[in-house]
């Protein structure tokens, strides 16, 4: 850490959970429902994130089935800087056993940056099946974009220069207590 | 990583690393679309010198599966049958842009030759060096074992898992075997124990220096319970020879006979109870090493391994190739 290093908190643990209860809420607004609704986390942190989305949608409406409409999308292998990033191991992707095809995919994940990761889930879903739509969930925008991707419900806007450093923690993936996740900027 | 020579060596971390990303390659397979972009526009060179159509077959499908372009050289009917060297044959290679070669020599350690040498900047990967290694055969059967040790003991995924506490008897031609030795040390560095049953006159000098428990009577291993069996291929030049009379003697002693087969049926995998299980790197000689109801065995995982190998090698062939080794 250099000296002129700081870390300034910008989202609680009660911020996240808020945060989710809204986008929860976004998604059932614009689908009006959640008929054919599959929630895919993008690892490694977009995955527990969906699982929460999905809980949460399982209150909204007791229609929606977590169990058969949540899963994982990795795309390690789908990246567009594999010749210059470090090799590494795929995490497991996971899908209904229906499949997606006609379905509305929402995609998860925690920050949205230049875009790419998100330009490489659209790849990985092409080899899955063909659904209906495809709209994209983040915890937090930092803005950046390489490419023409947005999100369509977002956590938090975070305004961030690009030598900043966006950290999310979350319990599942990090190994601390519920309470003290947090999102977090090192400038 | 840059190279995969051999098993001797290989850290347990990257061991890891190879099978959990293999559990993810195998996942491709039964998707919709079989085929990944990740090494669109490499080059994959199959350079071999020594007759194998499965393993060749192998690396090709797991490049081709990776959208790598594969270039197959063999030396019958090549240059090398007009007696072109290993090296002017891979700076041929190199010059066309491979950017890996998998490498079958009947010279031990021409892999590690290849890789040491400037001759080319190519990833280089082991697909068996004379008597020496074949690690990706030994990655294979690791992920087979894996994953019904894992399933036994109740784990969700064998991802992250090893083989602590398990038992693997190999057994038959440890001598000439390379599929053995790779076995010996992968297994050892996954945590498991290695036991050999084999004839004196087919077991390599030195053996007890080996990590391993050395049996001369099948059926006194096969009581030591052994979790898996894996019996190796009695090469048809050996017969006959000093090393063993003839093949019925040898199915007699050292074969999986249907007799045998009624005790292995009676193993456990540790203390769970799902049943043991039978290995065989192929290809068969049913009748002499194995029969053909052990081949056919409910606890046989011999097809499993082939579409293992596939897999094994897609992941080995990601890691080498992806990420920047210098």
């Amino acid at each position: 850490m250099s000296h002129s290093s700081e870390t300034a908190q910008v989202m609680a643990a009660s911020d996240i959970d808020r945060a989710l209860t809204r986008i929860a809420h976004e998604i059932v607004e614009a689908q009006r429902g959640t008929e054919g609704l599959i929630i895919l986390g993008i690892p490694r942190r977009g995955v527990p994130l969906a699982q929460r989305l999905g809980a949460k949608l399982g209150t909204i409406d007791p229609a929606f089935d977590p169990e058969h409409s949540l899963g994982a999308l990795d795309i390690t292998m789908y990246r567009d800087d594999l010749r210059t990033s470090g090799a590494r191991t795929p995490e497991p992707t996971t899908l209904p056993a229906a499949g997606i095809d006609a379905a509305t995919v929402v995609l998860v994940d925690d920050v949205l940056y230049s875009g790419r990761t998100i330009r490489a889930a659209l790849d990985a879903l092409a080899d899955y099946g063909r659904p209906a739509v495809v709209r994209l969930a983040v915890l937090v925008d930092r803005g950046h974009r390489e490419l023409p991707i947005r999100a369509d419900h977002v956590g938090k806007n975070i305004p961030t220069a690009r030598h900043e450093r966006v950290t999310v923690r979350i319990a599942q993936i990090d190994g601390i207590s519920p309470e003290a996740e947090e999102v977090v900027i090192n400038r | 990583m840059k190279h995969l020579l051999a098993t001797e060596g290989l850290k347990y971390h990257d061991a890891l690393a190879i099978l959990d990303t293999a559990e993810e390659m195998a996942a491709v397979t039964s998707r919709e679309v079989k085929k990944l972009p990740t090494l669109r526009g490499r080059t994959v060179v199959n350079l071999f010198y020594e007759d194998s159509t499965r393993t060749r077959v192998s690396f090709e499908a797991a490049a081709k599966r990776l959208s790598a372009d594969v270039v197959n050289f063999s030396a019958k009917g090549s240059s090398v049958s007009k007696g072109e060297s290993l090296k002017d044959t891979v700076q041929t290679l190199d010059a066309m842009g491979a950017d890996a070669i998998v490498i079958r020599h009947s010279a031990a350690g021409a892999a590690a030759q290849l890789a040491a040498s400037d001759w080319s900047e190519a990833a280089v990967i082991n697909a068996g060096d004379g008597t020496h290694e074949h690690p990706t055969q030994a990655l294979l059967d690791a992920l087979t074992l894996r994953r019904d040790w894992a399933a036994a003991h109740g784990s969700a995924s064998p991802r992250g898992t090893d083989l602590s506490g398990m038992r693997v008897l190999i057994v038959g031609d440890i001598l000439h075997s390379r599929v053995a030795r790779s076995n010996v040390w992968l297994l050892r560095t996954l945590g498991a124990e290695v036991h050999f049953a084999a004839p004196a006159t087919l077991l390599p000098l030195g053996v007890e220096h080996w990590p391993v428990t050395v049996h001369y009577n099948l059926d006194e291993a096969l009581v030591a319970a052994p979790d898996a069996v894996m019996m190796l291929r009695v090469q048809a030049e050996r017969m006959g020879g000093a090393f063993f009379p003839t093949a019925a003697e040898y199915s007699r002693r050292w074969g999986l006979t249907d007799e045998r087969l009624t005790v292995v049926q009676q193993l456990r995998l540790g203390e769970t109870e799902a049943p043991a299980l039978i290995l065989h790197p192929g290809p068969m000689n049913r009748g002499v090493e194995i029969s053909a109801a052990a081949a056919d065995s409910a606890q046989t995982r011999i097809t499993e391994q082939v579409t293992n190998g596939v897999a094994v090698r897609m992941a080995v062939l990601h890691l080498l190739l992806t990420g920047d080794p210098r």
